[in-house]
């Protein structure tokens, strides 16, 4: 196992705990507002699959995407910038945590409305696929949204015209409080693609390397022009839906055996057991991760906030009341 | 829905540039002549391949430029409107048919939620240059299900363009601008339109896409319409011209934004004005139109500005119940006369 990757793993997934620890922080003192969903618990989906990615590829997410986004290449500081609705944010402020984008980075936005990513998906991945490009697209999306029709739709044309689309499910098992055995007459997500032919398989979403490992088939599967994947990913959120919720409806007895699980510990337990890295090593990339998350806020806190309410609804101004220019 | 042929969409060809056009024909030049100038312009919706489009629209486009270019969708409308959204934002120039505005309902999150939001959301960063045509209005009774209008919903979203071609040199100046515009172009087509015949030059230059257009002049009352309801008034001004009453009539040909620098400057000639329209009067596009001409003509006018629109009801099967559902030529006679006093009657 090459070290440098397995370091790579671990300093993400400490950065992405870190930052969404200090998110949380920052939303308690009222820094940053409206719906902040955090991502402790499921790190080891962004990173193992998004590390598995091309520069050139697209990527779909939604709305706690926050992990995603920093994968991609985004910096810590124009993600918290954007937590903090300051202009040096990603979206400049006009997007908030479920809103993330970057142009450059190919990452085309968190949304914020379940099942969303599918048709955006699907429409990159037909434009790819008229111009024969060999990008591809990662659609991501939770087990919840598979009840939606975009998902059945979205699938059956991806099928129909081979595009390359990757759908990842994070499947952390609760759409908010309900889980899934109480929404899906079948909770093996997998097998939901069967009905358009979409081939799909399962992967613990708890290991960083499993992930990665069953992200590299699929993006092989998808990238030759075989038509899309379906990769489920069962992971956990160690906290609740959002900041304004506290997950109460999930037992304590449950929580400890999912924490027991923890991508972070998982790794570095296996990771010093092998002799991949030491504690040392560990130390230090820890004391980074926390260095930048804190240079990240202090970013935020100073940048400015944007100021043009009307910048950006069309290409050029638009008054409603003058149709001719 | 109609069908109108049954002959084999490959072996037709499309349309050709005449000195008289139907509204079909234009728009499928239309869109021929986007296919051909860019390769980034597709096509897709239910039908608009081999079939040829539920109103002929795409008649010949699939046998031109093939399945990539011109995409027979599954029955899918979120997600195939979606599908456009996705293209657009990474280089595409979609154009979506949804055969009707009554399965556009459907599609509103991929128009709302996603087309009207992302360059907003996003900072700038993306725009989203899709066209989505949808046929609406009342056509020959085709019952509740398939004769609403749209306007109202699209027109109070940010972030849209929404325009109503009622000629066919409009349906082909205002597509064609719409494919090269940048930002998401609802095109609201109607249904009883499509085969209605007009003078068509391919050669004149076109008006700013949202501009209005005087398309009788007159004195006395300003008639203010769009798509079908332009001709109700055209109808409608010519029966008043034989007492004496000279109507302006005013086709709209955009709901957003709305020329109202060409109706003020209507009113402040005729110092009355009337709204008709084709949807439900309770908070239909006319209530818009009023607010903001009473805004801003208020001491230019005579009395109120009325509006002539349709029964606030579902639009019923029965033929002759549907048709006392909307305005005709008589309605619009009858609000002028009152409107402009007893010269009559």
């Amino acid at each position: 196992m090459q070290r440098d990757l397995i370091k790579q793993f671990f300093y993400d997934m400490l950065l992405a705990r870190r930052f969404e620890e200090a998110a949380a922080e920052q939303y308690t003192q009222g820094k940053i507002a409206g719906f902040l969903h955090l991502y402790p618990g499921e790190e080891a989906v962004a990173v193992g699959s998004l590390r598995a990615a091309e520069p050139g590829d697209y990527v779909v997410t939604p709305y706690r995407e926050h992990v995603h986004a920093l994968m991609r290449g985004i910096t810590p500081n124009a993600v918290m910038a954007e937590l903090f609705g300051r202009a040096t944010g990603c979206s400049g402020g006009y997007g908030g945590s479920m809103h993330l984008f970057s142009a450059e980075h190919r990452f085309l936005g968190g949304y914020a409305i379940v099942g969303e990513t599918f048709p955006l998906a699907i429409g990159v991945g037909y434009r790819l696929a008229m111009k024969q490009s060999p990008d591809v697209v990662l659609c991501f999306f939770g087990e919840g949204a598979v009840n939606q029709g975009t998902f059945h739709e979205s699938l059956n044309m991806a099928a129909l015209w081979k595009l390359p689309v990757l759908f990842i499910c994070e499947n952390n098992r609760y759409q908010i409080g309900t889980e899934i055995h109480r929404n899906s007459a079948v909770t093996e997500v997998y097998k939901r693609g069967c009905a358009s032919g979409v081939p799909g398989k399962h992967v613990d979403g708890m290991d960083v390397l499993a992930v990665h490992q069953a992200t590299q088939d699929a993006l092989q599967h998808v990238r030759s022009g075989s038509g899309p994947f379906l990769l489920e990913c069962e992971t956990y959120r160690f906290r609740g839906h959002s900041m304004a919720d506290s997950g109460a409806y999930r037992s304590a007895l449950e929580m400890a055996e999912l924490k027991a699980r923890d991508p972070l510990l998982n790794l570095r337990n296996r990771a010093l057991q092998e002799d991949w890295i030491s504690e040392d090593d560990i130390e230090a990339l820890f004391k980074k991760a926390h260095a930048v998350v804190d240079e990240a806020v202090r970013f935020a806190e100073q940048s400015p906030p944007p100021t043009d309410l009307y910048k950006d609804i069309y290409a050029q101004p638009l008054d409603v009341y003058r149709g001719a220019p | 829905m109609t069908r109108t042929r049954n002959a084999d969409a490959e072996m037709i060809a499309p349309a050709r540039p005449r000195h008289e056009l139907m509204v079909w024909e234009a728009l499928n030049l239309a869109l021929d002549h986007a296919l051909a100038a860019d390769d980034a312009v597709f096509v897709l919706g239910e039908d608009v391949g081999l079939y040829g489009g539920s109103y002929r629209v795409t008649q010949g486009l699939y046998a031109k430029y093939g399945e990539w270019r011109v995409r027979d969708t599954p029955i899918s409308e979120n997600s195939f409107t979606g599908l456009g959204v996705g293209a657009a934002m990474v280089g595409g120039r979609p154009v979506v048919e949804i055969t009707t505005v009554n399965f556009a309902l459907l599609a509103l999150d991929a128009i709302i939620n996603l087309a009207a939001k992302i360059r907003y959301m996003s900072g700038g960063q993306f725009h989203v240059p899709l066209v989505v045509r949808m046929a609406g209005g009342v056509a020959k009774q085709l019952a509740a299900q398939h004769s609403q209008r749209l306007e109202h919903t699209v027109m109070n979203v940010p972030g849209l363009r929404i325009v109503a071609p009622a000629t066919p040199q409009d349906a082909y100046w205002q597509l064609t601008q719409a494919v090269r515009e940048d930002d998401p172009v609802i095109v609201l087509e109607h249904e009883l339109l499509y085969f209605k015949k007009g003078p068509f030059d391919i050669h004149a230059s076109a008006p700013p896409m949202h501009s209005a257009a005087v398309r009788r002049p007159g004195a006395h009352v300003t008639l203010i319409a769009w798509q079908r309801m332009v001709d109700v008034c055209l109808q409608a001004a010519d029966e008043l011209a034989t007492d004496d009453i000279h109507a302006e009539v005013i086709d709209l040909r955009s709901l957003r934004p709305i020329d109202l620098p060409l109706l003020v400057a209507s009113i402040k000639k005729t110092h009355r004005a009337i709204v008709v329209e084709e949807d439900c009067k309770f908070a239909g596009a006319g209530a818009e139109i009023v607010a903001a001409l009473q805004e801003t003509v208020f001491f230019e006018l005579d009395g109120p500005i009325l509006r002539v629109a349709a029964a606030d009801t579902p639009t019923p099967y029965n033929g002759a119940l549907e048709a006392t559902s909307i305005p005709d030529a008589a309605a619009v006679v009858h609000a002028v006369r009152r409107m402009v006093g007893p010269r009559e009657e």
